[in-house]
């Protein structure tokens, strides 16, 4: 490790900085607003020690996105407000959707594809809104884009973390659809599907996250920007639920999968292209 | 920044604008004429879906003015975030502006003729439904550029956004479809592609083609005047900046 505390190097430019205090500050900003003590900012900071240099190759890369992801982890993990509340609202979600469909609706595998898709769909943005929400609350967004990372990596940091959380609600909601619905979504294509549809809803959803977290009115925003270019991927999930759900064969999900891949593929390839753009500047 | 240095300069746009406002007026009349009564009735069809055939010169013209307003977004931004030059991104949102106003005409001559032919005015056929996607989206760029208080974030932000949007619309378009051909046919007549097509004669492909024409001279008109609503907003911004100092 090697941390020199009285310089950092911001984004190409070599700071020095005068006092111990000051090196503290930019840490701290580093650590995403935590409240660190000095051993545990030298270690957030080896995490992206190769980032000093914004060379290193892949693996240095990766540690970058790593360092982000845990970040947002661990501070998931202190406050719990994201999942927790994701999660809430999942399965309330499935139990209004039950009490709406009851006696109304012939055989629950009618309807279950679309209902597992829609609480997704929904409580994703609960979650996605609190990536940058939260930072630009504290106001450490600035501090997390002062260190001297690719801002791509602090995209794809975001990108896992969220993942992880979205994850995490999904395996809440497949037993909870399994409960109330006696609908079993826990097949191996149906779970291959909502995975790669996850990733391509957070890749899409994180960016647009970052877009609104700017805006006057993010909160309400983002619902309305993200769902209709979401449309394929929506559209896409719920068909190749609704195969396997009417036992159809397997052979017919695949189209599905290659949408969703195809989407997922793209999401990202532009992201990975527009994401300075976003953070340019600022 | 020219229009800056001499802000009491007239206006060079204003006359070659006129003239332009003319001819698309001109030839919005001729689209109405040849529409209504140039063009020969759809012999195939009868009753009330015969006189409501006649809303597909519109509907079709409308539908090539809201292509181009979503044609026009996605150059505008690609156009933007190259060369950071702020009338791009003026052009991207007056495009966005007029396209959707085209778009809600075409949603909703397509319904008001889909009741007589489909018997519903609505149904999930890829086309709808990538029409309809497609107009929120727009809605929700208008909404989302609103939010803004810097001009530059804005014109970026509304840049990615829309570049994302027009990558998500033709994936809409094949999962619709494909979301159609697999599913069961529910109602009968639920194959809208046999419902009320009927073949083109000779008089009506001309009159397809000035509703086209117009309806494509009528958007350029209308998108000049926005845009160069845009560029006097933007002058009158410098110029109440230049007046604080």
């Amino acid at each position: 490790m090697n941390y020199d505390p009285d310089t950092c190097i911001i984004w190409r430019v070599r700071i020095v900085i005068p006092t111990e205090e000051r090196a503290r500050g930019c840490c701290r900003a580093l650590a995403g607003g935590l409240v660190w003590g000095p051993h545990a900012m030298m270690t957030e900071l080896s995490g992206a020690e190769g980032v000093t240099h914004r060379e290193g190759g892949i693996g240095a890369y990766l540690r970058h996105v790593w360092a982000v992801a845990e970040k947002d982890v661990r501070a998931e993990m202190r406050s719990k407000e994201v999942v927790g509340t994701m999660a809430a609202y999942s399965v309330l979600s499935a139990v209004v959707f039950g009490l709406a469909f009851d006696l109304r609706v012939p055989r629950a595998e009618l309807v279950a594809p679309g209902i597992l898709w829609v609480i997704v769909l929904f409580a994703g943005v609960l979650g996605l809104h609190r990536s940058f929400g939260s930072e630009v609350d504290r106001g450490t967004l600035a501090g997390l884009l002062l260190a001297p990372v690719e801002r791509s990596a602090i995209y794809l940091g975001k990108v896992a973390a969220n993942l992880l959380y979205f994850l995490i609600v999904e395996a809440l909601v497949v037993p909870a659809l399994l409960i109330l619905f006696d609908v079993n979504l826990v097949k191996p294509i149906v779970l291959l599907g909502l995975l790669l549809g996850t990733i391509g809803y957070v890749g899409v959803g994180t960016l647009v996250a970052a877009l609104t977290s700017r805006n006057r009115a993010r909160e309400t925003l983002l619902p309305v920007l993200l769902l209709p270019v979401l449309a394929p991927l929506f559209i896409s999930g719920v068909g190749l639920t609704s195969v396997i759900v009417d036992g159809r064969a397997d052979a017919e999900a695949w189209p599905w999968l290659g949408i969703i891949g195809l989407y997922d593929a793209l999401v990202f390839a532009v992201a990975f292209l527009l994401v300075d753009v976003v953070w340019e500047n600022s | 920044m020219s229009t800056l240095a001499n802000p009491s300069r007239t206006d060079r746009w204003f006359k070659p604008l006129l003239v332009f406002d003319v001819i698309a007026g001109l030839a919005m009349v001729t689209v109405m004429w040849a529409g209504l009564l140039y063009a020969g009735d759809a012999v195939n069809l009868a009753g009330e879906e015969q006189a409501a055939q006649r809303i597909f010169y519109f509907h079709i013209g409308s539908n090539i003015a809201a292509l181009l307003g979503f044609l026009g977004s996605v150059v505008g931004s690609i156009g933007y975030l190259f060369s950071r030059r702020m009338v791009w991104d003026r052009w991207a949102a007056a495009s966005v502006e007029i396209g959707t106003i085209f778009g809600i005409l075409v949603l909703l001559s397509g319904s008001i003729w889909a009741k007589p032919a489909w018997n519903t005015y609505w149904t999930w056929d890829p086309r709808l439904t990538t029409a309809t996607i497609t107009v929120l989206i727009y809605i929700a760029y208008m909404l989302f550029r609103n939010g803004f208080d810097h001009a530059q974030t804005r014109a970026r932000f509304a840049s990615v956004y829309a570049i994302f949007a027009f990558l998500s619309v033709p994936l809409t378009y094949y999962s619709a479809r494909l979301f159609r051909s697999i599913h069961p046919i529910v109602f009968d007549g639920g194959n809208e592609e046999a419902q009320g097509s009927f073949a083109i004669g000779p008089t009506m492909g001309q009159t397809l083609t000035i509703a086209t024409i117009g309806f494509a001279l009528l958007f350029f008109a209308l998108l000049f005047h926005r845009v160069r609503q845009f560029d006097a907003e933007a002058r009158i911004e410098a110029l109440r900046e230049r007046f604080d100092e």
